[in-house]
Formats: structure tokens, C-alpha cells, sequence
């Protein structure tokens, strides 16, 4: 227990994918939604470095993580834009009261 | 409890205590605010693992530019008055043990797998040789997501563009 080993690592990314999953499911509203898919793809980094760092002894894990890092930003300014027209339209950030499409 | 134990359960109490915040908080402004200690947190656990150049990637990309554009959308998503900036949630208790007993699952298999422990990298600085891949074996990926990221922006600009005949 005393050594810091990978699976300390996985367990804190899991806990923190957990909770990300936690916000998405059950936050209405879609900026809050938007933090918990944030926390799901820093659990991914976590684990990409830690498999970095003892598992494969070269920098490819990191390179992922950067990767990630570039997709998480493009994914938060499309959202933040879909959520801002969102709202233009339907004057709601409340994702449940959008339900045009529901048959 | 050697030096590294306690630094990775500060590291490690910080990203989730917070991260709990992010999901439990009420007001989206505390949601907000703890979602910065995450993000601290989380380059502590980088640093940690011998991710220098990582690490301050996180502090620049996810603290200086996703958080205040997350902070942009919860202002430009309410009215003004609208002080207390409130987000209920939905279906909470369902959801709740869901997770959990997801959470239980991933840990069980992460703490009864015998995970390869190969060649473990000495901790050493990063970005000389990150810099390298990313300009020679990994040139390809690196263009392309730098394509992605200027299409992703000029859509988003795109989107929220108020039209003429609207």
C-alpha cells in the first residue's frame, strides 16, 4: 500500500469518471453537463500517463494525452456554441425542456 | 508512508473531493469554481507521474481557456437578475447507485488485475522529446488535430453567428 503503483492511479480515474458520468447523468442543466464530460476525459488522461509511466516506458501515452487535450477543446467551444443558440431559441439552459423531437 | 504516498493522496483527495463538488454542488458558480481544483489537482497527479510539459499544458489549455469559456456559458445562459444560478438535477438517486456500483466494478478490476509492469521511465524532463515526436513519427496526427481544432473553432463562431434574416 505504501508504494504508489498504477492501479492507485486507475482507481482515482475511475472515481473521477464515475462522477463525470454522476453530472451527466443526472444535471439538467447543459453547462453542468458540459463539467462532467470534462471531468470524464481528464479521468482518460489520468490514465493514458499512468500507463505512460510504468506500463509501456516511452512517451506515447503523453502524446495521447495531449491529443485528448486538443479534443476536449474543440468539443467545449462547439457545445458552448450549440448551448448559446440553444438558449437564443428557447430562452432555457435546461436540457429536459427541449423536447421538439420527442415523438 | 514514504514522500510520494502522501503527495499522491493530497493530489488525489484534492481531484476527487472537488470533483464531488463539481457533480453535488447546487449553485453552477460553486460547480464552477471547484471544477478549477480538479483541474489543479489533476496536474499535480501529471507532475507526479513524471508529465512535466503535460502538466502545464493542463494549467494553460483546461484552466485558462476551457474553464472561462465554461464560466462564459453559465453567464450568457441566464438572466441577469437571475442571481442565485441554480441547477436542479434529475433523476438523482437511480443515477446515484448506478454509479457506484460502477465505480465498485472499475475498482475491483483495476485493484485484480496484474497489471504489466514493464520497462517504469525514470522521471525525466519531457517536452525535448514530446517536441520530437510530435514533428517526426507523430507529424501526421499532429496536423490533423491542429485541422480539427481550427475547423471545431470556425464552427462554433459559425454557429453562434446571430443572421441577418433570423
Amino acid at each position: 500500500m505504501a508504494t504508489i503503483g498504477v492501479q492507485h492511479y486507475l482507481v482515482v480515474s475511475a472515481a473521477l469518471f464515475s462522477l463525470g458520468l454522476l453530472g451527466v447523468l443526472t444535471r439538467r442543466n447543459a453547462v453542468n453537463v458540459l463539467m462532467g464530460i470534462e471531468l470524464i476525459l481528464n479521468s482518460a488522461n489520468i490514465n493514458l500517463v499512468a500507463f505512460s509511466r510504468y506500463g509501456a516506458g516511452n512517451l506515447h501515452g503523453q502524446l495521447f494525452a495531449v491529443f485528448v487535450i486538443v479534443i476536449a477543446a474543440a468539443e467545449v467551444a462547439v457545445a458552448l456554441a450549440i448551448v448559446l443558440t440553444l438558449y437564443r431559441l428557447r430562452r432555457t439552459p435546461n436540457l429536459d425542456e427541449v423536447g421538439t423531437l420527442r415523438g | 508512508m514514504n514522500a510520494e504516498a502522501v503527495v499522491f493522496y493530497a493530489f488525489a483527495t484534492i481531484t476527487v473531493g472537488s470533483a464531488a463538488v463539481v457533480v453535488l454542488a447546487r449553485s453552477l458558480i460553486y460547480s464552477a469554481f471547484a471544477l478549477l481544483f480538479t483541474f489543479f489537482g489533476v496536474a499535480g497527479l501529471y507532475v507526479l507521474l513524471g508529465a512535466d510539459f503535460l502538466a502545464a499544458t493542463q494549467l494553460l489549455v483546461y484552466v485558462g481557456g476551457i474553464l472561462v469559456l465554461l464560466l462564459f456559458g453559465v453567464m450568457l445562459t441566464h438572466k441577469l437578475y437571475d442571481l442565485d444560478l441554480k441547477s436542479s438535477t434529475h433523476q438523482f438517486f437511480p443515477s446515484a447507485l448506478l454509479t457506484l456500483v460502477f465505480f465498485l466494478f472499475l475498482a475491483s478490476v483495476v485493484w485484480t488485475t496484474r497489471w504489466a509492469q514493464g520497462g517504469e521511465r525514470v522521471p525525466a524532463p519531457t517536452s525535448a522529446e514530446i517536441g520530437e515526436l510530435f514533428l517526426g513519427k507523430f507529424i501526421l496526427p499532429f496536423e490533423a488535430a491542429s485541422i480539427l481544432l481550427l475547423v471545431a473553432l470556425i464552427g462554433a463562431a459559425m454557429i453562434v453567428r446571430r443572421r441577418k434574416d433570423a
